[in-house]
């Protein structure tokens, strides 16, 4: 077990690397100069050279990247003499809009993609699952066409224009909710619950959807098994051999890839959190594209690449709990 | 008669899928919608011309400047002169640029797609065939592909290439992330079938390698690869069209629907069509085409199943 978890570890740092690597190459090869767009209208080739300087942009490539990855574990220097800036790690760099430090801009931002992140993922297991299984047990119902017709429509509707059809209903039209706004639960958890209701539903649709006929499948495989049947035979009440046998092995291939979409918002639910102005990690992605602030967009990147890659891995191991067909073998 | 025209054919003859797509209700529908909107895109100049708007043409004529633009008349300036309303601000009339815009949504979509198909056959077969440290090779890069927040990824390499022809970088983009998906299924039914009786008996007869691939493996793939491109179309109208609602994908004043959407963000409240009428065109293609996708596997699905 430690030696597969060993190995695992070692797997994530190397594609952390290469995502690390991947992205700098594409800054470095093919981005306009930062330093011209830093400098403005008067700017002369003096102050681009100083401004690159300062930067550490005049650096050859690996140069740069070294400094970057060594800014992440051990905090870097930027500049000189009176100009001296220390970085202390993680070191992200600052970001060139604001010169803020591009830790401290994910870090504060971090808690608003959590929040959006983890209602909405509530919000689809519980009506994706649950409609699932209400289809599956009734399978062929006028329910179950009605649930999965909507479903397949449901999946169909990209989530900014979901976004924008509940905006225009809820908000404008019948004024049940205010516009959404960045307060702190402390604050007034009503207000607080209002304005993040619209973004957690937005984003939950899609996957409550894709969520419900996944389970819908899965339960519906499960049934036709002859352990099922077996179960059935010995005398066991229809609840009773739902709960015992089959949602075991139904909902455990839904656990895996719930791992895998909930890693992935954690970096940021790009759209939903533009659209409704939540000031978290994939707001600021879009708004750091948008003026082409590279060490924002590349910590946006890492950090996503991160969630992704360690959700990979616990995902591997909740599996082997789940299901004890599957032993870890250390190979 | 189907078995005498594709020597290599699976039991599951085109004529019995299309048999049983015939028969569903949703399916046709689908179909007849996407033909509309293959119809639309085609003859976006007959429409411009009937209806002497271009795209890009401007109608101040058509919004009220005094009330900051808000198109004249109710549901978005809906009028016989404009059937699907004007723009607010610059009254550029929104037909011309659903049609125009569906060219440009369609053509990626579709290079998208072939481009993935071609990559994800290629190197799916070539892992799945020759084996060995080219397996290892391509196996690797489909887990580091895979592993990457492909839309964060996306929106940052668009962001940072030149303004150069969007279209062509979106195709290769969209591309890029999306073959490891249909690779990964091709790489799997590779390796079994490499190892049937069928492909055993033809390598035994002195079939060359590339008659090895043509002829006996590929035929074999040929129903989970059209199920697999049919729904990976959908997903690649949405990409496309996030990333121009996003603003890195088609940029103006070249037409998209999702850049017609993200033009409407700040105009929904007062004029809720310019919003709607994009998104609804967008809703329904995915949709047709999720449906066709999932009526398809359903008919291939039944056809191993008999």
């Amino acid at each position: 077990m430690a030696r597969y978890l060993a190995g695992r570890a070692a797997g994530v740092v190397v594609i952390l690397l290469l995502v690390c690597l991947f992205t700098f190459v594409i800054f470095f090869t093919l981005s306009p100069d930062p330093a011209v767009m830093i400098c403005g209208k008067t700017c002369t080739p003096e102050r681009i050279h100083q401004i690159r300087d300062a930067l550490g942009l005049n650096e050859p490539f690996l140069t740069q990247f070294f400094s970057f990855l060594i800014g992440i574990f051990a905090g870097r220097d930027y500049g000189e003499g009176a100009n001296l800036v220390h970085c202390a790690a993680p070191c992200l760099g600052y970001s060139f809009q604001t010169n803020q430090s591009v830790w401290d801009m994910v870090v504060e931002r971090l808690p608003v993609s959590a929040t959006v992140a983890i209602g909405a993922a509530v919000l689809w297991l519980l009506v994706g699952i649950a409609a699932g299984l209400v289809s599956a047990v009734k399978e062929g119902t006028w329910w179950d066409r009605a649930a999965m017709g909507l479903a397949l429509g449901g999946s169909s509707v990209p989530n900014y224009v979901l976004a924008l059809a509940l905006q225009y209903v809820l908000v404008v039209q019948l004024q049940v909710l205010p516009f959404p706004q960045a307060v702190a639960f402390g604050d007034d958890p009503v207000v607080w619950f209002q304005s993040y209701l619209m973004p957690w539903v937005v984003l939950a649709a899609g996957y409550a959807c894709l969520y419900a006929r996944l389970t819908r499948a899965n339960v519906i495989d499960t049934l036709a098994e002859n352990f099922m049947r077996t179960a059935r035979a010995k005398g066991l009440s229809p609840v009773l051999t739902m709960r015992r046998h089959a949602l075991r092995p139904a909902l455990t291939p839904i656990a895996t890839i719930f791992g895998m979409d909930f890693a992935a918002l954690l970096g940021g639910a790009l759209i939903t959190e533009t659209v409704f102005g939540l000031n978290g990690v994939g707001k600021m992605a879009a708004d750091s594209i948008a003026k082409n602030d590279q060490p924002v967009i590349m910590a946006v990147t890492l950090l996503a690449a991160f969630f992704v890659v360690v959700g990979n891995v616990v995902v591997d191991l909740v599996y082997t709990a789940l299901d004890p067909r599957v032993r870890i073998t250390a190979r | 008669m189907a078995l005498a025209i594709h020597p290599g054919a699976p039991a599951t003859s085109g004529r019995r899928v299309a048999g049983v797509l015939l028969r569903d209700r949703g399916a046709v529908l689908s179909a007849a919608f996407l033909a509309l909107i293959v119809l639309m895109a085609l003859g976006a100049p007959l429409i411009s011309a009937i209806s002497g708007h271009g795209p890009n043409e401007f109608d101040t004529a058509a919004v009220n400047t005094d009330l900051g633009g808000v198109p004249h008349g109710a549901f978005g300036g809906i009028s016989a002169e404009h059937p699907l309303g004007v723009e607010p601000q610059n009254g550029r009339d929104i037909l011309a640029r659903i049609a125009y815009g569906a060219r440009v949504s369609l053509l990626i979509a579709a290079a998208a797609t072939a481009l993935t198909t071609l990559l994800g056959v290629v190197l799916g077969m070539l892992a799945g065939f020759v084996q060995g440290w080219v397996d290892q090779v391509i196996c690797r890069i489909m887990d580091f592909l895979m592993a990457f927040p492909a839309l964060i990824f996306m929106i940052a390499i668009l962001s940072s290439l030149p303004q150069g022809n969007r279209e062509v970088l979106l195709v290769l983009v969209i591309s890029g992330f999306g073959w490891p998906y249909l690779a990964r299924v091709v790489r799997g039914q590779t390796l079994t079938l490499v190892n049937r009786e069928f492909v055993e008996a033809a390598r035994a007869s002195g079939a060359s390698t590339g008659a090895l691939v043509f002829k006996e493996i590929l035929p074999n793939l040929r129903s989970s690869l059209i199920v697999m491109t049919t729904l990976a179309v959908p997903g690649y109208v949405g990409t496309e069209a996030g990333l121009s609602f996003l603003g890195v994908g088609v940029a103006p004043p070249t037409p998209s629907w999702g850049q017609m959407i993200a033009s409407s963000v700040g105009w929904y409240a007062v004029d809720p069509m310019y919003f709607a009428i994009p998104g609804t065109f967008l809703f329904l293609t995915v949709l047709s085409l999720t449906v066709l996708g999932d009526r398809l596997r359903a008919a291939f699905d039944a056809g191993e199943a008999s």
